[in-house]
């Protein structure tokens, strides 16, 4: 069984963003931009159910500019066998990505498909759901834990209200939470290794996937700022302070 | 005109307060009509509350046997073919409920979603959050297709309830459903605890309670208020407290009256969680932990000294 895992690039985690004053974006000049981390974890787990025996082959997916190289290397440092790279100089929108990698998979017939929850940069949290609706096949969002039988995953999922388990039939996409696993560390001798995979470059003109974004941002903004308070000097004070205000 | 569908969330044949405060931001749009959809194995009882929701016209009640479970596939066949009825809006809450089913609803309608609109400034113009909270944007969805849109619910008070009923009506949806996705179980916190994402008050503890035997203090000092518990993704990661306490970018987006952060540094992924708190109260024996930046009071000293001292005093 293959496995397809998506692996975008973002700013990383660590990053204060910073609005640009004149309110046309985020800046993005300079700073250090990573594997989105959730992706990080699709990939180990896809790894590691290589490493079960349970999958034979793990592809990486980055729809991402020209520039993206260096980071869909360091997933195949980690273990991927093969990459496939979408070249897109503009940031696409999860609908968008979601038909692309439609289009991935009616090539790679994968038995699983394995998403982040989340991108750390826009939030959203729909690409994953998006794609399983598109491929008309089930979704495992925010798995915990993911066990493989036959033709059948069984996947815990953190929800509000505590863990619920699913099961699907393959093929069915996966989307990871933060506990699925800690993803290992990429070793120096494979980043040599890695530069001798297989890479796969395509334009995203040539995947031919229907137009549009749909939405546009007209502005960007800094959150509002919480002022900062006061220090109080014990327990006492702060009880008498959160009395005085009603809240106690 | 606008008409909003607004997906009711519930569980054990309860309503979830999030579609009150989906109702919130449905009024927001200023819509002609503001109508409830119930997806349930039986969704009579739960229908009838939603119905006492200020400003819903009128509650769709879906009652079908595969409906007993909120499994996003067999429910997004059923809501795109309800929207299909002359709907120019569908909101959800983004709670894990919302999250996980809205997206598959806009795919099968070929549109792009909103995820966690705070605010709404036009009928199809919103703001929400990105980078963890880092900034907000403006965005506008496409005038000619139906909005599909998640509500982040800690920006929404939720609407009243009223003592007369809007009307309820059957509803059904022709799609045929499938049986590739089936619910095993789910695994309840069990806790007599105000509902973390409901609470006025909540108290976490972080990584610096070291332990799950050490939480306890946290607990006391919750239920001697009142107060919901909630936890940092360190307190969680180590095992000290389940994953449906994290508060947090991944977690629960809370906004309590009163929030106090217990041995938590205050990382930007917490902080994105509780910055709508009423007031924000921080304990950490690091004078220079982040969390000082936000909080309207804070206490630098070690948290096993200062808890049970804090506990006496109430
Ligand atoms: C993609 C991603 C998503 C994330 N999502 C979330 C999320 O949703 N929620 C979340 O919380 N985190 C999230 N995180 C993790 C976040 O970055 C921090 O690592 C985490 O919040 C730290 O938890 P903490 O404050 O409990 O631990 P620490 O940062 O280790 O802080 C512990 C604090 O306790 C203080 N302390 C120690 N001992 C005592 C004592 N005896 N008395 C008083 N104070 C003491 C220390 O001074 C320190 O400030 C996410 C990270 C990533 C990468
Ligand atoms: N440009 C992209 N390249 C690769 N994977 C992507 C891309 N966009 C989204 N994804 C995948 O979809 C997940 C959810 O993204 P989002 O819906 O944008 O929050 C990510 O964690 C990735 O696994």
């Amino acid at each position: 069984m293959k496995i397809l895992v998506g692996y975008k690039r973002v700013v990383d985690y660590n990053v204060r963003i910073q609005v640009k004053p004149d309110g046309s974006g985020v800046v993005t000049d300079g700073v250090k931009l990573s594997a989105n981390p959730f992706d990080d974890i699709a990939l180990e787990e896809a790894l590691r159910l290589r490493e079960k025996g349970i999958a034979s082959e793990v592809v990486v997916v980055t729809i991402g500019p020209a520039n993206a190289q260096a980071h869909i290397r360091n997933g195949l440092a980690m273990g991927a066998n093969r990459a496939i790279h979408v070249v897109s100089e503009e940031a696409i929108q999860p609908l968008t990505a979601a038909r692309a990698m439609l289009k991935l998979i009616d090539k790679e017939q994968p038995g699983i498909v394995i998403l982040g929850k989340q991108a750390i940069d826009d939030d959203c949290n729909q690409t994953g759901q998006m794609l399983a609706a598109l491929w008309d096949r089930p979704q495992a969002t925010f798995a915990s834990k993911i066990e493989i039988s036959g033709q059948v995953a069984r996947v815990t999922r953190e929800v509000d209200a505590g863990l619920e388990t699913i099961e699907v039939d393959l093929p069915a996409v996966i989307t990871t939470d933060l506990r699925l696993n800690e993803p290992r560390f990429i070793k120096l001798p494979d980043i040599m290794k890695a530069k001798s995979k297989p890479l796969e470059t395509l334009q995203f003109a040539d995947l031919a996937v229907e137009a549009g974004d749909h939405l546009k941002t007209t502005r960007f903004e800094p959150p509002a700022k919480r002022s900062k308070g006061v220090m109080v000097k014990d327990a006492a004070e702060l009880v008498a302070a959160l009395k005085a205000k009603g809240l106690l | 005109m606008s008409k909003i569908l607004v997906i009711a969330e519930h569980l054990d044949g309860k309503l979830n307060s999030s579609t009150a405060r989906c109702v919130s931001a449905a009024h927001a749009v200023k819509p002609a009509a503001i109508d409830v959809l119930v997806l349930a194995a039986d969704a009579a009882a739960i229908a009838a509350e939603a119905a006492r929701i200020e400003g819903v016209s009128k509650v769709l009640a879906l009652s079908r046997a595969e409906n007993a479970h909120a499994l996003a596939a067999i429910l997004a066949p059923q809501i795109a073919a309800v929207a299909g009825n002359g709907y120019s809006h569908v909101f959800a809450p983004s709670t894990t409920f919302g999250k996980d089913l809205l997206p598959r609803v806009a795919a099968l309608l070929g549109v792009a979603q909103v995820s966690d609109v705070m605010t709404v400034a036009a009928t199809h113009t919103f703001q929400r959050p990105i980078y963890a909270g880092n900034a907000i944007i403006t965005v506008e969805a496409p005038a000619s297709s139906v909005v599909v849109a998640t509500i982040r619910t800690a920006s929404w008070p939720a609407a009243a309830s009223t003592s007369t009923s809007a009307p309820i009506e059957a509803a059904s949806a022709d799609v045929s459903l499938p049986t590739h996705t089936r619910f095993v179980e789910l695994a309840q916190g069990k806790s007599d605890r105000p509902d973390l994402q409901g609470a006025s008050k909540v108290i976490s503890g972080g990584r610096a309670l070291g332990s799950a035997e050490n939480f306890a203090v946290i607990y006391q000092l919750a239920d001697k208020i009142g107060a919901a518990v909630g936890a940092s993704r360190a307190a969680v990661d180590a095992g000290y407290v389940p994953s449906d306490l994290q508060v947090g970018q991944t977690g629960k987006i809370i906004a309590p009256e009163l929030y106090v952060a217990i041995g938590i540094s205050g990382a930007i992924q917490h902080l994105t969680g509780i910055k709508d708190a009423g007031t924000i109260v921080a304990i950490n024996k690091d004078a220079e932990a982040p969390i000082f930046e936000i909080a309207d009071y804070g206490l630098v000293g070690d948290l096993f000294k200062i808890v049970p001292e804090l506990e006496a005093a109430l």
